[in-house]
């Protein structure tokens, strides 16, 4: 392959990004719009983000986000983590065709779908509808995406790394602690970091299984926006996208960093 | 009788009735589903021996491996160690260590760490285990790769690495699953005798699993020729090689042209067969030679003469057309066609630089032997 841009590839890249781009960056450039209407540019300002800040309602649907966020992207990553070793490991138990399939079932299942049955199952059962329910529906659906993403790792694990593990004397769930972990915890890290951004981003099934005092800055998002989308929104969204840029981009230079410090000890050899 | 090639070194334990075996499989049978890779099988290996179970891919050899180390429980049947039974014991209770084909390195530990992971395991002191990893690094020659990841290694580095971690715990009995299999010839050569150098330093006992006939030749005190699941006979590499047991046997290691006919008499231990392709064959009796038994006379490429003259001998002579000429450098290889069609294939060491008149394709040469240099087999 050469390394000349065509114009050919200049305009697919521009268009492309343009494509993705130009929304979120309309929406960052008008958090910093003076003016209250949204769509007429009167000057530069931050008075948005102080306003946000004062704003309660707003801080605490972020704060709940948040919680439910961390709790419901833990706890579907054990039980994501445990489902896929179970899934790749005993691969003679019966009915295993059956258990993946339903694994991963809730993969395209509709989230209105999802939303109801969990309310159905939490109105059945009495429990009181507030963040744990919303926490537990999280866990529900984002634990399947983290047993595919571990999973696809796994398959790859030789499992003579455990036997070498045990044979130098480790019982077997000293191998796992010290051996199995450590190698698939890139996939666990990442299963975790979708189950976090699922939960994040979720209106569908928040609106269903939350209650009074639970609600989410999705749903607060949401709700304000039937109001009128005020700059105050745009300075939230321009906040978690800013979060998230952060997050993204030091993955990316850690691993990177990582992978010149291997280069560079191979070049010395 | 004379003794069956060079003895490497005075050690026989096996030849002794009263030696107990370190290792002894006692009618030991591995059944998965319903497919039986261990059958029935016993087999003693002494202390200090450099043990290889060879045979064909699927013959039970690693089952055998993985059963002492204890990844594997026999269906029925016993393993001793030193005496003591392994029924049940884990493999991390198993004073036995492992060697495994994919090498199977900590990727997430250097390799210092990795020689390190089971002294850790143990318990050792800080400075002790240093000291040995310091030591074992020094025997393997990477001292200079201690802190490099392993996939920072070549090939052969990360063979030498899983080595070094084998040893460290100074097992006494190493189990090396194919170790050679990854490297190429030159290296794989080497690291044989390395090997066995190492074996003969730290007083271990050895023993491996391997296809590799050659290398289990250059290696073994004694072999097993395995075969689905049996052992088809436990020897020295020179028994295996000189005195094969059967046709598999003879086959299985190294090259062997087997010709197969009737006996028609047996007088002073000696046998008369009348092979099939049309020629006398007169070889010692042995323990297979019945007189009207359909028999099969095995001899290896290298005991027969090529010769254009007929030779001066009643028996075991054959004319054929050369069919084939195989210049390997220090051995010629002739593939001989005999009239009844059947190619025989003899050796010719190269012992001088040129040849006058070299025998060429198609002409009509004789193949001949003593009567020392076959075996009669009955299978």
């Amino acid at each position: 392959m050469s390394g000349r841009w065509s114009w050919f590839n200049i305009t697919s890249v521009v268009i492309g990004f343009a494509f993705l781009y130009i929304p979120i960056v309309l929406l960052v450039i008008y958090s910093f719009n003076e003016s209250r209407l949204v769509t007429v540019w009167a000057g530069f300002s931050t008075k948005w983000y102080v306003e946000m800040l004062g704003n309660e309602g707003l801080m605490d649907a972020a704060w709940v986000t948040i919680r439910v966020a961390l709790a419901a992207a833990t706890v579907a990553t054990v039980l994501g983590t445990l489902a896929a070793i179970a899934l790749v490991r005993h691969t003679r138990f019966f009915g295993r065709t059956l258990f993946t399939g339903m694994v991963y079932a809730p993969l395209v299942m509709p989230e209105v779908i999802t939303g109801l049955s969990l309310l159905l199952l939490f109105v059945s059962i009495d429990m009181d509808r507030g963040f744990w329910t919303v926490t537990l529906a999280h866990i529900t659906f984002s634990m399947c995406f983290v047993a595919v993403v571990v999973q696809s790792r796994l398959v790859s694990f030789d499992m003579a790394l455990e036997e070498a593990a045990q044979d130098l004397g480790c019982t077997p769930m000293q191998a796992f602690v010290k051996v199995t972990l450590p190698v698939i915890f890139p996939a666990v890290l990442a299963g975790w970091m979708l189950a976090f951004t699922l939960s994040l981003d979720d209106l569908v099934i928040a609106s269903f299984t939350s209650g009074p005092g639970a609600t989410t800055l999705p749903m607060k998002i949401y709700s304000q926006v039937r109001l009128g989308v005020t700059p105050e929104i745009n300075a939230v969204s321009t906040i978690l996208i800013g979060l998230v840029a952060i997050g993204v981009i030091t993955a990316t230079l850690v691993n990177k960093r990582r992978m010149v410090a291997d280069a560079r000890a191979a070049a010395a050899r | 009788m004379k003794s069956l090639g060079n003895v490497r070194r005075s050690f026989a334990p096996w030849a002794d009735s009263s030696a107990r075996p370190y290792i002894a499989f006692e009618n030991v049978t591995k059944r998965f589903d319903d497919f039986t890779a261990v059958d029935d099988l016993t087999l003693h290996v002494f202390e200090r021996e450099f043990f290889s179970l060879l045979g064909p891919s699927g013959c039970g050899k690693t089952t055998l491996l993985r059963m002492l180390a204890g990844f594997e429980e026999p269906t029925a049947g016993d393993i001793f160690l030193d005496g003591q039974p392994l029924k049940n014991v884990p493999p991390h209770r198993r004073p036995v260590n492992m060697m495994f084909q994919s090498y199977a390195l900590f990727p997430h530990l250097t390799v210092a760490d990795n020689v390190a992971f089971g002294l850790k395991q143990e318990g050792m002191a800080r400075g002790e285990i240093a000291e040995r990893v310091g030591r074992m690094l020094k025997l393997v020659r990477l001292e200079q790769f201690a802190s490099r990841k392993p996939h920072q290694l070549s090939g052969g580095q990360r063979q030498r690495v899983a080595l070094a971690r084998s040893i460290a715990k100074r097992p006494k009995l190493l189990l090396l699953d194919e170790p050679l299999g990854a490297l190429d010839k030159k290296l794989r050569e080497q690291t044989q005798f390395e090997l066995m150098d190492l074996q003969e330093e730290l007083g271990l006992t050895f023993m491996i699993v391997t296809h590799d006939q050659e290398e289990a030749m250059t290696m073994s005190d004694r072999i097993a020729v395995m075969d689905a699941g049996v052992v088809r006979q436990v020897g020295t590499p020179a028994e295996i090689y000189e005195a094969p047991s059967s046709r598999y046997v003879a086959d299985f290691i190294g090259n062997v042209n087997t010709f197969e006919g009737r006996v028609t008499a047996i007088e002073n231990g000696m046998a008369d067969m009348a092979a099939s392709d049309g020629f006398a064959i007169r070889t010692h009796a042995g323990a297979h030679g019945r007189s009207g038994a359909h028999a099969y006379f095995a001899i290896r490429p290298e005991k027969i003469e090529v010769t254009r003259q007929r030779p001066d001998q009643e028996h075991n002579a054959v004319e054929g057309e050369v069919w084939d000429i195989a210049y390997l450098g220090g051995l010629t290889v002739f593939n001989v066609k005999l009239d009844s069609g059947t190619i025989v294939k003899a050796t010719v060491l190269n012992t001088e630089r040129g040849v006058e008149d070299p025998i060429g394709y198609e002409e009509r040469v004789w193949l001949s032997f003593t009567p020392d240099c076959g075996l009669l087999l009955e299978n």
